[in-house]
């Protein structure tokens, strides 16, 4: 495991890890903001609404004579119906009739059963290579090419240097929406520039960590960042470093486990980040709760005597 | 002898006709209104009146059905940063990772620019601000750790550090106490005398001629207008809450 962590593990090793880093750290840079502007159902619908996309475009591929397996072509397929999900659930939500979380619950269920029902027809056909879609669902990151890694490395450059640029738009918008439209800004085309970054995620991380668990590197290291600081900048710094340093030591976990599937240890390493943070945060953790929560209590016993 | 043509000063906010439903149901109906160019406004009238949709309105927040809407003379585009805003408090997101000088930063971006760290003097302004209201206190504290009153004075500041010339302010004075109530109406009547014009959205009838010039009453349609010593009479209030009232 040591040799996995100081990327001594061989070529194939190193090239796995590096790409995974550079997904945890896109993932949980964009996730900060994600998280905050509320989108996490929103980014988990997205997730589960790739499936009948890719499975839709492995059929019209076959159809069209194309390589159905081709990775690009897939997740071309992936980020129409995530699209369309998400629009589909801003639409019912916006007539009021139904509330937003009904409404992202809905088209999340509608994607995904749809994509469940394509996905058994592609398991029937009597063709090779539909072992690559089941692989999207849980992800196969040792299956990850070094052109792989190069993309999820472009990928990290383009979320880190898209967030760079907008941080104080997007804090704006983050903390109050409407003096944000006051201000002139175009906060329509901020909350696109957004869930673009977060679809591009998303569909990043299918081959490696799947449809099913992408959402949890997005939202976790967040989630535990915010825990331990108050300040925009330096949460979106360490999420970034929380999905970085889980990828990391996932990948090494599962090179000394072989047989567990990577992305699910990573997430696994993400999750116990957050709670580690849950427990020891200075000002939110529950032991500074406990404690603080103690300290009263002998105060207000001796104040009764 | 032709008399002397005299420039008035434009009204600081100006509607014409202004109707706004939700739905099916009108909330505000043909109001026509025109503030005066400066001092202290309030807006008041029973729930429902549509007080705060008349500010929202008026700012483009929420469509509208009809009318026309100046600001001093102009459309909102074109004077943009002479127009602030205070929203009501639980409208902004409370638990967003900031300090108080933070928020009161975001009042200067537009001036100082959205792609570059705020230049010293920026945020002098926006600590100025901060100690405007008494929050210098707290300049460094996370907005979430803050008091009702802390933060209502938190999002003053921000309008403050804007620096507009009309301020625009949703029930500035709901849920803090009787000393923030107090430094928030000094801070405004500061404003006034420094010949800005402040409208707001108001619930407290008897604290209107004591702290305010002028008053707007309203309920879905203009009740009355005019100064707050005597707007408020038992006859207008009739009017404006369907029973009597005095204030």
């Amino acid at each position: 495991m040591w040799e996995a962590l100081t990327f001594q593990a061989g070529h194939n090793a190193a090239v796995v890890a590096a790409g995974c880093i550079a997904f945890g750290l896109a993932a949980g840079a964009v996730g900060c903001f994600v998280l905050l502007r509320g989108r996490a159902l929103i980014a988990d619908a997205a997730a589960h609404a790739t499936l009948p996309g890719v499975a839709g475009a492995f059929l019209l591929g076959l159809a069209l004579g194309l390589d159905p397996r081709a990775l690009p072509w897939l997740l071309a397929g992936g980020g129409l119906t995530a699209s369309l999900a998400v629009l589909a659930a801003n639409a019912l939500a916006r007539g009021g009739r139904v509330k937003d979380d009904a409404a992202i619950a809905v088209a999340l269920s509608v994607s995904f059963g749809l994509g469940a029902v394509l996905l058994s027809v592609v398991q029937a056909l009597p063709v090779g290579g539909q072992a690559g879609l089941s692989g999207l669902l849980l992800g196969r990151a040792a299956g990850m090419a070094e052109a792989d890694a190069w993309t999820m490395a472009a990928v990290a450059l383009v979320a880190l240097a898209v967030l760079g640029a907008l941080l104080r738009p997007l804090s704006a918008l983050l903390f109050d929406p409407l003096q944000a439209s006051l201000a002139g800004l175009p906060v329509k085309a901020l909350d696109v520039a957004l869930l673009g970054l977060m679809l591009l995620v998303v569909l990043a991380g299918l081959p490696a960590v799947g449809l099913v668990l992408v959402v949890a590197l997005l939202i976790v290291p967040a989630a535990a960042a915010r825990l331990l600081t108050a300040r925009l900048p330096a949460m979106a710094a360490l999420s970034a470093g929380f999905g970085a340093g889980s990828a990391h030591l996932g990948v090494a976990i599962s090179a000394a486990a072989p047989g567990a599937p990577t992305g699910a240890v990573i997430v696994l390493v993400a999750v116990a980040v957050f709670a580690l943070a849950l427990l020891a945060s200075p000002r939110r953790g529950l032991v500074a709760a406990l404690r603080r929560r103690a300290a009263l209590l002998a105060a207000a016993r001796a104040a009764a005597r | 002898m032709s008399p002397v043509p005299v420039a008035l000063p434009l009204p600081a906010l100006s509607l014409r006709g202004l109707s706004v439903a939700y739905r099916t149901d009108a909330v505000l109906w043909n109001v026509t209104w025109n503030s005066p160019p400066a001092g202290l406004v309030a807006i008041v009238g029973p729930n429902g009146a549509g007080k705060s949709t008349l500010l929202k309105a008026a700012l483009g927040l929420i469509p509208r059905l009809a009318g026309e809407v100046r600001f001093f003379g102009a459309p909102l585009a074109a004077v943009r940063r002479r127009v602030g805003y205070l929203p009501q408090r639980a409208a902004v997101e409370w638990d967003f990772p900031a300090t108080a000088l933070d928020v009161a930063a975001m009042g200067r971006y537009p001036r100082a620019g959205w792609f570059r760290p705020l230049p010293r003097a920026e945020r002098e302004a926006a600590l100025a601000a901060l100690a405007e209201v008494g929050m210098q206190d707290v300049a460094h504290r996370p907005i979430g750790e803050l008091s009702g009153g802390q933060q209502q004075r938190v999002l003053l500041a921000r309008t403050l550090a804007q620096e507009p010339d009309l301020f625009l302010m949703d029930e500035p004075f709901a849920g803090v106490d009787a000393a923030t109530e107090e430094a928030i109406v000094g801070v405004l009547q500061r404003l006034a005398a420094a010949g800005r014009c402040v409208i707001a959205v108001h619930h407290d009838l008897s604290t209107v001629p004591r702290a305010f010039d002028h008053a707007l009453l309203l309920n879905r349609e203009v009740i009355a207008s005019g100064p707050a010593a005597t707007l408020l009479s038992p006859e207008n209030l009739a009017r404006a809450y369907g029973r009597r009232m005095s204030a």
